[in-house]
């Protein structure tokens, strides 16, 4: 039962497909939440109705399934633009803007939790709009916002595991590769999921430290 | 304007095979939602019992299924469940994976609900005579239920999405499969999934919108 055909080159290349799992979450996180809090800025900023075509894009990207969004990406970019673009640059294309869509919602929730009246003080003291969100709006969103968003970036990091409709060989697919060649099926997922385990559940565990604590102030 | 004939004519002849395919996934998604639901009450109550292994149970599955990949977790049923001489066909794995989720998730919603039903109110139900699970069933739950009716309506919602990931252990009926079997007999990639797209838009918003109304005529009061 414990004898194994695993190699030492076969972890170099799980190891590979990690790195590639945690490059492309890095990259979509990065771009996905710098979108996300100007989208969610500019929501909150210009009020629903003006923001309405904003909020009908976003909510695409969180109703449809992202191996859909992935195809779709790949497909249009692909075959109808015919752009020349990588696996990698799509995937990451695709699940910034997936990222972005929770972010703005997140980073909106933020923005309204700060109450009005404290920002009405702010202004009335003679600190401009961007002085007022830098110094007054920032700290007291990022309380409400950032245990979501760790929440968010391990999201994006496990749905990451989609992108190998798009020829990325992530540490999913590397895991399924292996399979394939060496039919220890049981043995290769529980690496593989010991792998995500391991990065998601001290980062959730924070988070949920973060939100308790930071709640009772 | 693009350099790219679209072909929609010919995707859209597929439509009807395509509604089949989404009948068989909201079909999935229901049913992983009603058995999740269900042992996730189990699961809350294994938590409550006071019982070290029921409890420390509980905890694995909920850390596991909510840190780490859905697709995993179907890989997981599929082939890491084959290993140990138990084979289930592509509907059962995806099932098993999607309900596997959807109970490690509830039960979390479950437990930030139970925050908000205070403690007295089982002691008070204990003092007039009720039994441990005759009090959670009576008091507790309903309440529960209630309080987590809208993460309960967004779980759904990713249910059908997460129905989309059972092409990967060779599942062809739900929408998903439909379309790829499609794609692979025609090549409109972009039409076929574009179509899948809206009707994926298309389910999740009249879930949302079927629970609103549900949620109005339930919690008049």
């Amino acid at each position: 039962m414990f004898d194994t055909a695993l190699t030492a080159n076969d972890f170099i290349f799980l190891a590979k497909g990690a790195w590639m799992t945690i490059l492309v979450t890095i990259v979509s996180v990065i771009a996905g939440t710098v979108l996300g809090i100007v989208f969610g800025t500019f929501r909150y900023q210009v009020g629903p109705i003006w923001a309405a075509p904003l909020t009908f894009v976003l909510d695409i990207f969180r109703s449809i399934p992202l191996l859909i969004q992935l195809v779709l990406a790949n497909a249009f970019l692909g075959t109808v633009l015919r752009l020349n673009l990588s696996g990698l640059t799509i995937a990451c294309i695709v699940l910034s803007m997936y990222c972005a869509a929770y972010c703005a919602e997140i980073v909106r929730g933020g923005i309204e939790a700060v109450p009005t009246t404290t920002r009405r003080a702010a202004r009335s003291l003679g600190l401009t709009w961007w002085q007022d969100m830098r110094e007054i709006v920032l700290p007291l969103a990022t309380r409400v916002a950032l245990p979501s968003w760790i929440g968010l970036a391990l999201g994006v990091m496990k749905d990451s595991a989609l992108v190998y409709v798009v020829q990325v060989t992530e540490l999913l697919r590397s895991t399924q590769i292996l399979i394939t060649r060496l039919q220890e099926p049981l043995l290769l997922l529980m690496i593989c999921g010991a792998f995500y385990f391991v990065i998601s559940f001290p980062l959730a565990r924070f988070g949920g430290y973060l939100e308790k604590r930071w709640s009772h102030d | 304007m693009f350099n790219y004939t679209f072909q929609w004519k010919q995707a859209m002849a597929r439509l009807p095979q395509m509604l089949d395919g989404a009948l068989v996934t909201m079909q999935i998604a229901l049913l992983s939602m009603l058995l999740g639901i269900l042992l996730a009450v189990v699961l809350t109550m294994f938590r409550l019992s006071g019982i070290r292994v029921l409890a420390g149970f509980t905890k694995t599955w909920v850390e596991i299924a909510r840190n780490t990949p859905a697709l995993f977790q179907i890989y997981m049923a599929h082939f890491g469940v084959a290993s140990l001489g138990i084979y289930l066909n592509p509907f059962l794995s995806l099932l098993v994976g999607i309900t596997f989720n959807n109970a490690g998730y509830l039960a979390e919603n479950f437990r930030g609900a139970l925050k908000a039903i205070p403690d007295t109110q089982t002691r008070a139900a204990r003092s007039l005579g009720l039994g441990a699970v005759g009090a959670f069933r009576h008091v507790v739950l309903p309440q529960m239920l209630r309080i987590s009716f809208l993460p309960m309506t967004n779980q759904m919602v990713w249910a059908i999405l997460m129905t989309s990931l059972g092409v990967t252990v060779g599942m062809n009926t739900d929408l998903y499969g439909v379309t790829q079997d499609l794609n692979a007999l025609t090549f409109r990639t972009f039409e076929l999934f574009a179509i899948a797209a809206v009707i994926f838009y298309v389910i999740t918003k009249v879930i949302t919108l079927g629970a609103r109304l549900i949620a109005a005529r339930l919690f008049r009061y």
